[in-house]
């Protein structure tokens, strides 16, 4: 135990908790702007996975990783628009639309994982760029300044994400579509409009953050490799009760503790390992139950819109 | 409803793709559903048709993976008109692979292998209504034989000493005394792993450390990587572990250069400069033993095992690995397979 509290230790949990929360927070923040103008999209999952090979594979055909980056972010927002023309167009059941996505994506990627490459082959991937000067203040500089650059492109998301959606007219229509779509229509608002530009917004960084594995942590695609991930995600966005700085501790709160139990058991702790593994859903559901009381969601959220209604 | 059936409709598509990957691929004649020659086919001409379930892909350069190359090698060696093979990918949920099993015993195949550990009451239940048909499973050692069923083989590899010979490679690798290991779950043919490993180590090299950690989970790519970086901050300068997550640690001993040792299948492919060495399971003898007792007449009720001694296990090395460690493993290779060495497990 004592050497779970030494600061080397804790030292290395937040680190290891600053890159975990990286995923979470590209797929969670572009699932916010969705929910927030009302389509919940719960095909992340999937357009992860096809985002994290879109950009596997460019780095694995010889391109640049940023190139791969841009690569997932153009099959994320194809897979928005596919999610959108479904369910704001044609206006199917949300629910069920993005589960099919999200099948979709996991099939299509482990099929072309196996046409296309075979065995999972590793890629030179981003490196960890420490970011000179900053990485030399003690404590801090290690936690947050010795990563490669899609974690601090992450974290740069937060406040841009909350720069747009309060402080821009794009943010007030979202905001406006999402609580009162025949209100924002009276005032000329094009709530579908709306609608798509978010649900591609989010999709893109959806597909950003499955390349935030692929070329970034991992350097590495192999099937289904978000195993869920992309759940936790939407159910974040819920937890950090739809605003950018909720999603970030949510984020950070459940990847640190994902961190700490793994060094609970890097380091012998008698803990059986099935109980530690357990640690950051059963903290993450006390906090939902206790801590978070009266978040109204946005109030058109799974309501398709037609005029006239 | 229009909401609904849009919905369905993409649902559907999904499951297509899906189903491309996943539903019974038959080979080499292609086409999807098996070719249903009648039941007692197998009996009267000289085809040996095996289906194959894996709990994950063809190509998770781990547990489905083994088994599948080494299939493809003996259809090789026996010819395309000797050996078919049908597999099945990501059964892991036990219903759906109930279901397929059932349906590959109905279409004429000789063997159904169903490769996981979680697939054993389900061909209780099944076996007994396809006499004819030969089964396979494991990591297990039961047959059914106690409930009178006579067609069901089981089979172990002994994870354990895959991990004795691969805790002796690392044990003399290591230079900081300390090893991260990185689990799936604390159970079956993992648990065996961990145990043998953690022997093989203590005996070559009391004064090593071995940091074990599961993910308690087989395919969470992204926590094992982080595993692996953890284990790197706590010291360890080797690295290993099991399960088609590991994809994801192995890149990670990419990045800091640390050597990594694979079990199960050659892992060298997903990053040859890294992977030290490969223990993997080579199930062609055991595979040929199954349908050669079933050839002779035994349909199943026995235990068949992959060790050192009988080739189902062997290990690759790579060529950058420190010969003197090289040379420790192969003694114990030689020491497992002639009996002199015993693995002793302590308890965790």
């Amino acid at each position: 135990m004592d050497n779970l509290l030494s600061t080397a230790t804790l030292i290395g949990i937040a680190h290891s908790g600053v890159r975990l929360a990286t995923p979470y927070l590209y797929a969670a923040i572009g699932e916010m702007f969705g929910q927030r103008s009302g389509v919940l999209n719960l095909g992340v999952e999937g357009v992860m996975l096809m985002g994290a090979f879109a950009a596997y594979y460019t780095v694995f055909l010889g391109g640049a990783p940023w190139l791969g980056v841009a690569a997932a972010l153009m099959i994320g927002a194809l897979m928005g628009l596919l999610m959108a023309v479904i369910s704001v167009t044609m206006q199917a059941e949300q629910g069920i639309s993005g589960i099919g996505l999200s099948l979709f994506g996991l099939g299509l990627s482990s099929l072309l994982l196996k046409v296309l490459v075979g065995s999972p082959v590793s890629i030179q991937g981003f490196p960890v760029w420490q970011i000179p000067g900053l990485s030399r203040i003690p404590i801090l500089g290690p936690i947050f300044f010795d990563h490669d650059i899609l974690v601090y492109i992450a974290y740069l998301l937060v406040p841009i994400s909350l720069y747009v959606l309060y402080k821009t007219t794009f943010g007030l229509k979202v905001r406006a579509v999402g609580q009162n779509p025949e209100a924002a229509d009276s005032l000329g608002v094009r709530v579908n409009g709306v609608r798509y530009a978010t649900v591609i917004l989010g999709c893109a960084l959806a597909g950003m953050a499955g390349a935030s594995l692929s070329v970034g942590l991992l350097n590495i695609f192999q099937e289904n490799m978000t195993n869920g991930l992309g759940f936790i995600a939407v159910a974040l966005v819920y937890f950090g009760g739809w605003r950018p700085i909720g999603v970030l501790l949510g984020a950070l709160l459940f990847s640190t503790v994902s961190a700490f139990q793994l060094w609970m058991q890097v380091l012998g702790v008698p803990i059986p390992s099935d109980l530690a593994v357990m640690l950051p859903y059963i903290l993450t559901i006390v906090v939902l139950a206790v801590g978070v009381k009266q978040i109204r969601q946005p109030a058109a959220l799974t309501k398709p819109y037609e005029r006239g209604e | 409803m229009r909401k609904l059936s849009w919905g369905l409709v993409l649902l559907l598509i999904a499951g297509l793709v899906l189903a491309a990957c996943t539903a019974p691929v038959a080979a080499p004649t292609g086409g999807a559903q098996p070719a249903a020659p009648a039941a007692d086919a197998g009996a009267t001409d000289d085809v040996v048709r095996v289906a194959l379930l894996l709990p994950s892909t063809i190509n998770d350069i781990a547990w489905s993976q083994s088994i599948y190359t080494s299939l493809k090698e003996l259809q090789a060696e026996m010819g395309e008109d000797k050996l078919e093979i049908a597999y099945s990918e990501n059964m892991f949920n036990v219903p759906d692979a109930a279901a397929a099993i059932r349906e590959y015993a109905a279409n004429g195949y000789d063997l159904v292998i169903a490769h996981g550990a979680q697939y054993g009451d389900s061909l209780m239940e099944i076996a007994p209504d396809f006499p004819e048909v030969s089964f396979a499973w494991g990591t297990s050692t039961r047959t059914g034989a106690d409930q009178g069923i006579t067609n069901i083989f089981a089979y172990e590899p002994r994870g354990d000493e895959a991990g004795y010979v691969t805790g002796v490679l690392a044990a003399k690798i290591t230079k900081s005394k300390v090893i991260g290991l990185v689990g799936p779950v604390d159970a079956g043919d993992a648990k065996l792993h961990v145990d043998g490993f953690l022997a093989g180590v203590k005996a070559t090299d009391p004064e090593v450390k071995v940091n074990v950690s599961f993910t308690g989970s087989f395919g969470d790519t992204a926590l094992a990587a982080e595993a692996a970086n953890t284990h790197i901050k706590a010291g360890a300068d080797v690295l290993t572990g099991s399960s088609q997550q590991v994809v994801g640690a192995i890149g990670v001993a990419k990045e800091n250069g640390i050597p990594w040792i694979g079990v199960q299948a050659d892992q060298s492919t997903a990053a040859p400069e890294t992977v030290m060495a490969s223990a993997i399971y080579d199930w062609k003898q055991l595979l040929k033993d199954i349908i050669a007792k079933r050839a002779a007449g035994t349909l199943g009720g026995e235990v068949l095992q992959l060790t050192y001694a009988n080739g189902g296990i062997r290990t690759i090395y790579n060529e950058a690995a420190p010969a003197d460690a090289v040379e420790a493993a192969k003694a114990a290779e030689a020491g497992l397979a002639d009996g002199s060495i015993k693995i002793v497990v302590e308890p965790r």
